[in-house]
């Protein structure tokens, strides 16, 4: 087996490709004296529009580590950063398309913090105006409930 | 006869690249006999299907082991497609292929890679990963992940593959396959690769069978069997003929992983070729209910994926059966006999996964 075998068998095989090795650039990028370069849909972390953000938790959901946490009543969205795996699942399921995924990997720290975001307050005007128009629309069900309700007269 | 002594090998070892722990019962330097013990690294996830929901869990699925992580989303999401009755369109299929067979090469230059190490053959070592990161870039650039994709669901695939990015995976591969012939030309022709590997930790067809080898070990036996032939995802509509070797030696093992890297380039040739167009997923309603048993080919070998539902949102049972399980056994028999030196050599030759082992 082994006389069978030796006939095969070459010596240096590999001799040309180390030696090309050798002289040819590094296979390497000289990070961080060069910028690293992020593929378009590189998932590197999650990023949030809160002005978009309707605070619904659906993203607290379908969140598979439990990374996210959101409070309507006070209007934050919170996340565990060294908690998310960057599955994209809370992108996914955001009805007003508020979360993004974006390149870059969350930087290191030495402990494991929370990064709160707050629902930015309505200015004085904007909140009077939506109180206004919330209103009138009530005003308006209102009405056509009683329409509905009032016997046509015949 | 020589005095028998017990050498403790692993889980922390520098030829190990996950913990698995053996006692090795020696007579001089010649093994006589091995007894394996895993759970070093045990995380409970088969647990956690009852805590996440059924479309939650395709992430954990996934994170059950790096290397293997798109073949176990894959195979996740078949069998609760298979238990709700979804037909995924064929686009999603196709990709599905794509993106499997990418992993598989990936999987396998990661093998070749830790082979050469474990011979001390460092610039070979060195070039099985440097040809590693351009399948790892295409992952990047598909999938938005280099190890952990995230692309399938149940229902089909997450993300499209428009053609600038098709081509470009046909770019990687050609060249892939340029600077892979050299590099198999070595493994399969050269003297100091040839004089570690061959006629050592023969295991013969029968016992291969007999002790339930899977994938690439039991097809370096001489054994015709790949779970791609049962038909699931695109396979049926691709050319998939199982390579073999007869020797049955850790030669063989190689030779059949280097075989089925050139299958892999042809596969991902073909399913880009035939690659119809249409969606990527189809709406899912309602909740699983029902049982099924789902086998795939991962590199390693056949996976076994079995999901029970009860028409509730989380999952009764998942279990995961997975390739190195199976090649446990097989393992134990190739080490009777050997030598001290070749132990860490034909561990290797299973291609280990102890995190996918024990999930």
């Amino acid at each position: 087996m082994e006389i069978e075998h030796m006939s095969k068998r070459k010596v240096l095989t590999f001799a040309g490709r180390a030696l090309k090795n050798l002289f040819q650039k590094p296979a390497t990028t000289s990070y961080p004296f060069e910028p690293a370069v992020y593929p378009e849909r590189m998932r590197g972390h999650v990023e949030i529009h809160m002005e978009d953000c309707i605070c619904c938790g659906l993203c607290m959901r379908s969140c598979p580590s439990q990374a996210i946490r959101v409070d309507r009543r006070a209007g934050t969205w919170t996340i565990r950063r060294f908690d998310c795996v960057q599955c994209s699942s809370c992108v996914n399921v955001c009805p007003k398309k508020c979360l993004t995924m974006e390149a870059g990997y969350t930087r290191p720290d030495t402990r494991k913090t929370d990064e709160t975001f707050i629902k930015p307050a309505q200015p004085e005007e904007a909140r009077a105006e939506a109180a206004s128009v919330k209103a009138e629309e009530a005003e308006q069900k209102q009405q056509e409930k009683q329409k509905d309700c009032i016997p046509e007269r015949i | 006869m020589a005095k028998r002594s017990i050498v403790p090998f692993g889980p922390q070892h520098p030829v190990l690249p996950e913990p698995v722990h053996l006692d090795l019962v020696l007579e001089d330097e010649t093994v006589v006999g091995a007894v394996p013990s895993i759970g070093y690294i045990h995380r409970g996830l088969e647990k956690l299907v009852e805590k996440r929901d059924f479309k939650q869990y395709v992430y954990i699925a996934e994170r059950v082991c790096g290397i293997c992580s798109c073949g176990h989303g894959l195979g996740y999401c078949e069998s609760v497609e298979q238990v709700m009755g979804i037909e995924v369109p064929d686009r999603a299929k196709f990709l599905r292929v794509i993106w499997m067979e990418m992993s598989r090469v990936h999987s396998h230059l990661l093998w070749l890679g830790l082979l050469a190490d474990a011979m001390g053959f460092e610039s070979l070592f060195m070039e099985s990963w440097r040809l590693r990161e351009k399948i790892l870039d295409m992952f990047d650039e598909t999938t938005g992940g280099r190890i952990i994709h995230s692309v399938n669901c149940v229902g089909g695939v997450q993300k499209d593959m428009d053609s600038t990015m098709l081509n470009g995976i046909l770019e990687a591969v050609k060249d892939l396959e340029k600077e892979m012939r050299p590099v198999a030309d070595t493994f399969l022709e050269d003297y100091t690769v040839q004089s570690r590997l061959k006629g050592v930790g023969v295991l013969s067809r029968e016992r291969a069978i007999e002790l339930g080898a899977v994938g690439p070990m039991l097809r370096a036996s001489g054994e015709e069997y790949d779970a791609r032939l049962l038909g699931y995802a695109a396979y049926p509509n691709l050319t998939v003929e199982p390579v073999t070797s007869k020797d049955g030696d850790s030669y063989a093992r190689c030779e059949v992983r280097i075989k089925e890297l050139f299958q892999s380039f042809d596969l991902i040739r073909e399913a880009i070729g035939k690659i119809p167009e249409g969606d990527i997923s189809v709406p899912v309603k309602g909740n699983p209910s029902g049982e099924f048993f789902m086998r795939i080919e991962q590199p390693r070998g056949e996976a076994v994926y079995y999901v029970k539902g009860s028409g509730k949102k989380f999952l009764e049972r998942f279990r995961l059966r997975t390739p190195t399980t199976s090649n446990i056994p097989p393992m134990v028999e190739t080490l009777k006999g050997c030598q001290l030196a070749d132990v860490p050599l034909l561990i290797l030759t299973i291609d280990p996964c102890v995190s996918c082992t024990e999930r």
